[in-house]
């Protein structure tokens, strides 16, 4: 497992190589990514570029925490997250997930569970500025993550 | 009992800072206790989530000498 909370911008396909080249040869079957953007509107407003405030070392430890309970729902290989902070602009890369299994359905379900339980665990939050110089904190994410997490537990449940 | 208070996000910007050291006299000393002491007697906004040594609380929990309480609103990462 592998988590990396950084200022920098990143290029989430050159951290997937990076990191699979560091995995055993031969043992993975595939690698399900997600990569999360910023989009240039968000509830109908324009946003033409974005602060994430976060909280040095509980963001780290809570997206840990997640991966770790992945691994222990799913038989997963490895896992990678890596998450923006700082100033960003539409269409960079905020976040990537990736899960590295044996089997597609685990790295799916894996992939799937650690960004929905990131995004409600890890101490991050978003300030859009408008094109008119207007800021504003963004109260909630617009996808009801506590549903898509329910979903998951009722699967892992009967899994 | 000497602990340090931290604010996050919109609670940053309501405070007006982003980080107070508190000193409390009582003997127990709950996380409600600490957010009135800090805020001079304001009532703690419903959504807001609090930690305690970066771990998730509520406004029940007990307070212990060196703590690291936070205050902030829902979280908005991913």
């Amino acid at each position: 497992m592998k988590v990396v909370v950084q200022e920098a911008a990143f290029d989430p396909y050159k951290e997937v190589q990076a990191f699979q080249e560091s995995l055993p040869r031969g043992k993975h079957g595939g690698v399900v990514s997600f990569v999360g953007t910023m989009r240039d509107i968000n509830e109908g407003v324009d946003v033409s570029t974005m602060y994430l405030d976060h909280y040095p070392g509980m963001t780290e430890k809570h997206i840990e925490a997640v991966c770790a309970d992945a691994a222990d729902r799913w038989d997963i290989i490895d896992s990678l997250v890596v998450h923006r902070y700082g100033e960003l602009f539409p269409n960079d890369p905020i976040v990537l997930v990736a899960v590295w299994s044996s089997h597609r359905a685990e790295g799916f379900d894996a992939c799937r569970f650690i960004i929905n339980y990131l995004k409600k665990k890890a101490p991050f939050w978003k300030r859009e500025t408008t094109p008119e110089g207007e800021q504003r904190w963004v109260e909630h994410n617009s996808r009801d993550a506590k549903a898509e997490v329910a979903d998951l537990e009722e699967a892992a449940r009967t899994a | 009992m000497n602990i340090t208070v931290r604010y996050f996000a919109g609670m940053r910007d309501r405070m007006g800072c982003s980080e107070a050291n508190l000193t409390l006299d009582k003997g127990s000393v709950t996380v409600a206790d600490v957010w009135a002491q800090a805020s001079e007697g304001q009532p703690l906004p419903d959504s807001t989530l609090i930690a305690i040594n970066m771990e998730y609380t509520d406004a029940d929990a007990s307070v212990c000498e060196g703590d690291e309480v936070a205050f902030f609103p829902p979280v908005t990462g991913g």
